[in-house]
């Protein structure tokens, strides 16, 4: 059946798009198809998939996040500063320092909640999010700028760092981490009620209400799933930097955008998955990675990269017409 | 020049087909010059269609449209504005971000030479306009500041603001207030005293006797009869709206209350004399209610009009259904149907009053997971708006409320989730070609079919089902009546609301007339007639009984 075909053609395009680069790189470069370059290229995408993971979610949900890459600064600086010098309570005139499992959790926690808040002013006073993650990347901005003071936390020590540069059995810890993220949004998405209750929201949310869904809490739970997880993201970026930058993830929230989009996620919910984003991840790490074997310059990559970007988003539409 | 009288515009054979419906079967209508044509029948009877084809918003797919002798063919409401026919929709059509001055003019705007907007002079004739409607704002004031009556009145000084021939209007003192209406009908007397045609579609008898000068009457996508209003009495007219045999007995596809009954034909009309014994059974059933079996009672239930203080779109309405009982709820347009379901399914929270008792319970319904959770269940009116998620397959639409039951550790298992649905969806004949179908691809009745299975799954007690068979084919329809009669007979209770008089009188046991929100009849399948329906749900001045 011809009408089989395109689905399928639909339904793998972004598998198809990765192979043609895969096997196009591997014949204008001897470097590209190497176990090592593999590693690098899984290691460059893992902070990415981590903030596209929690992308993913929200836009399947139907809403969108621009903070992910000012909640990745913050967490970072929260973790390495509170790991660094720790925090004083004034009260009581105490310096309370945190071990490295503390700031990774205190890490964590500042980016689930930087989310919860995006997703308390979503559901309660019905913004836009747009509108509303918009002010949370300012927010999140000037917070990282008043917690750093302008400068670059640094020197937080091989335990921190491990968790960005380390290898566990043969494979980096940041692609540990992101697999297993992966992994848990799989089963997520597509085992749970949860997930199930994210494509009926972003599908149509009314329908959900009217069927008795949570539709609040589900919002609420995706954009703290976002938060958490650009959380993860700053202290992957901290740790392998060894210094948590006060600008860092700039300009991320895009890329993380661009790879949902270009995995053939719906911009306006209900129709994606979490296997396409991995995909969309890796299409835009491997782009990425080639053209800089092949010597082609930084500022034509963007431009390539945004030429990828309209061509997916063109023929999802064209796609979703037919049906 | 055109004397009084003179015809205007003639409509010859208009036919009009929709994907499964025919809309408009050989119309035929007249509007003279200086005169009020009042189009009547019931929802769905074919009066906005042919209205919508005369206005150029569709073209007829047969037929013929004669303005002042001159056969004419439009291909857009533009067209037809172009040569005198003036529309005021239903719905309001104003552009809530532009002045009110800009909406009366949108798309003539007077020019200055340079080609820039002449404001002065759009200000000043709106005002006009305004002025003659005993609308007091100012011209410049943003269209989404005016209240929904108010935004009326700048739709009708936006169809007068042309040069009109022809003004057909649709229902336009359903949103206005007593003093607005006044005011409405002077500028109509007005009107037809400088000669302009007027069609009317309204379902309010009364208001007619000051206005109208003809009466046409539509059913069924068929023109009925027209005649001169003097000549025609309310029972002449409910009559013409009703139509269809009235001798023939009220047909129906089931009993409730006889479970025991040993016919399992559905879909079929019985026999006469079984008929008889059944009706007086009923109506001995329906005398002594047990307290056992009553599955709903709502009493006062009341919602005020969000905007109109001291109006309300559901009044003081009583009423029970007990176990595998139908309860019928006919209303003509804004008769609040819709909103009472909505008040039951707890979608209007707080603003809803009134006790409601489920299973004898007092039962507090301010969400739809507070209705779920004490049992009840809603097929809303809009499939693809609020009953579906178009993206997602058969299957994850049918087990979206009862998710929890193919759960097992925090997970959903595919199988358990397959077999639960399964059931549902073959004992309902979805004709799916798998369960990963999205269930877009379906059919209206399988979507329909598919919400019903939903519910059906959560093991619900009480059924609302608000316009079931809307945009369904007719054999579609059949099974769902059929479907209905089944579930009744496993003891579910179900209020069915529908705006067709002759499904309510095919699925109810019992039927509650609403009009303007109050419950102004309520009728057991016994004692029932089309007419008695048409009678209460008919409005009437506020001195009467409505």
């Amino acid at each position: 059946m011809l009408k089989d075909h395109r689905e399928l053609l639909v339904r793998f395009q972004s598998l198809i798009a990765l192979a043609l680069m895969v096997l196009a790189l591997s014949l204008l470069s001897d470097t590209f198809l190497t176990p090592q370059n593999g590693w690098n290229i899984l290691r460059q995408i893992s902070v990415n998939l981590c903030l596209s993971l929690g992308m993913t979610l929200i836009i399947l949900a139907g809403g969108i996040d621009l903070s992910v890459g000012a909640v990745l600064a913050l967490s970072g600086a929260v973790a390495a500063g509170l790991l660094k010098t720790g925090v004083a309570v004034t009260p009581l005139e105490v310096q309370l320092q945190f071990t490295v499992f503390g700031a990774i959790v205190a890490g964590l926690l500042t980016g689930a909640a930087a989310g919860l808040f995006n997703g308390w002013v979503i559901t309660q006073f019905r913004l836009p999010p747009f509108v509303a993650t918009l002010g949370m990347f300012s927010i999140a901005r000037g917070l990282t700028m008043l917690w750093t003071g302008g400068f670059p936390i640094t020197g937080l020590g091989p335990d921190f760092g491990f968790l960005g540069t380390g290898v566990f059995l043969g494979i980096p810890m940041p692609v540990w981490i992101s697999g297993v993220l992966v992994g848990a949004l799989v089963v997520l998405t597509r085992r749970t009620r949860f997930g199930r209750y994210i494509y009926a929201v972003g599908g149509n949310e009314r329908a959900a209400l009217l069927t008795g869904l949570p539709v609040n809490r589900i919002k609420l739970g995706v954009y703290t799933l976002g938060g958490l997880l650009a959380g993860a993201a700053g202290l992957i970026v901290t740790a392998r930097l060894d210094s948590a930058q006060p600008n860092a993830g700039l300009g991320y929230e895009l890329d993380s955008i661009a790879a949902v989009v270009i995995g053939g996620t719906s911009l306006s919910g209900g129709r994606g998955s979490v296997v396409g984003t991995v995909l969309g991840c890796l299409i835009i790490g491997v782009l990425n990675n080639g053209l800089f074997l092949l010597d082609v310059s930084p500022f034509w990559q963007q431009v390539v990269k945004g030429f990828v970007i309209l061509a997916a988003v063109a023929i999802d539409k064209m796609s979703s017409r037919e049906t | 020049m055109i004397g009084t009288g003179d015809v205007v515009l003639e409509a010859c054979g208009i036919s009009k087909s929709f994907p499964g419906v025919k809309a408009l079967d050989q119309v035929s209508l007249t509007l003279r010059s200086g005169r009020l044509t009042a189009l009547l029948g019931e929802n769905g009877a074919g009066k906005s269609t042919l209205m919508n084809v005369v206005a150029g918003v569709f073209p007829p797919d047969a037929g013929e449209l004669l303005l002042a002798g001159q056969p004419v063919r439009f291909t857009s409401p533009r067209q037809a504005q172009d040569h005198g026919i003036a529309m005021i929709f239903q719905e309001l059509n104003l552009v809530p971000g532009l002045t009110v001055a800009e909406n009366v003019f949108l798309g003539r705007e007077p020019l200055r030479r340079c080609g820039l907007i002449d404001y002065a002079e759009l200000n000043r004739r709106a005002a006009e306009w305004l002025q003659r409607l005993d609308l007091d704002i100012p011209p410049s004031a943003p269209t989404r500041r005016l209240r929904v009556g108010q935004q009326q009145v700048v739709e009708i000084a936006k169809a007068l603001a042309g040069e009109v021939r022809i003004l057909i209007m649709d229902e336009p003192t359903s949103a206005l207030s007593e003093r607005e209406t006044e005011v409405l009908f002077q500028r109509i007397t007005d009107l037809k005293r400088r000669g302009v045609a007027i069609a009317y579609i309204t379902h309010k008898l009364d208001e007619l006797a000051r206005i109208a000068d003809d009466a046409a009457v539509m059913r069924d996508g068929r023109m009925i009869g027209s005649a001169p209003w003097k000549e025609l009495s309310r029972p002449d007219i409910v009559r013409m709206m009703v139509g269809r045999d009235l001798v023939e007995p009220v047909r129906r596809t089931r009993s409730a209350v006889t479970i025991e009954e040993t016919t399992t034909a559905q879909g079929t009309t019985r026999a006469g004399q079984t008929d008889q014994a059944e009706r007086e059974e009923d109506a001995a059933a329906v005398s002594s209610p047990s307290p056992i079996d009553e599955v709903l009672r709502v009493e006062q239930l009341t919602l005020p009009h969000p905007t109109r203080p001291g109006d309300f779109l559901v009044a003081h309405v009583n009423f029970q259904v007990r176990r595998g009982e139908v309860l019928g709820i006919f209303g003509l347009m804004g008769a609040g149907r819709t909103e009472l379901l909505e008040c039951l399914f707890g979608l209007h929270g707080r603003a809803c009053s009134g006790n409601v008792f489920v299973g004898g319970r007092r039962a507090v319904l301010r969400s739809a997971g507070d209705a779920i959770a004490v049992g009840l269940a809603m097929a809303p009116e809009d499939r693809k708006q609020d009953g579906l998620v178009l993206s997602m397959s058969v299957a994850e639409n049918t087990s979206l409320a009862s998710l929890d039951r193919a759960e097992r550790f925090g997970l959903i298992r595919p199988r358990a989730e397959r077999e639960h649905v399964q059931g549902y969806l073959q004992r309902f004949r979805v004709k799916t070609s798998s369960l990963r179908q999205r269930v877009r691809n379906l059919s209206g009745g399988n979507q329909q079919k598919v919400i019903l299975a939903k519910w059906l799954a959560t093991a619900p007690r009480l059924l609302l089902l608000d316009e079931p068979t809307r945009g369904i084919d007719v054999r579609a329809k059949q099974e769902i009546y059929a479907l209905i009669d089944q579930l009744t007979r496993d003891g579910l209770a179900v209020i069915v609301v529908s705006s067709e008089l002759p499904e309510i009188l095919i699925v109810s046991d019992r039927i509650l007339v609403l009009c303007e929100g109050r419950a102004t009849g309520e009728f057991s399948r016994a004692e029932v007639t089309e007419e008695k329906i048409m009678h209460a749900a008919l409005p009437r001045k506020p001195a009467s009984l409505c």
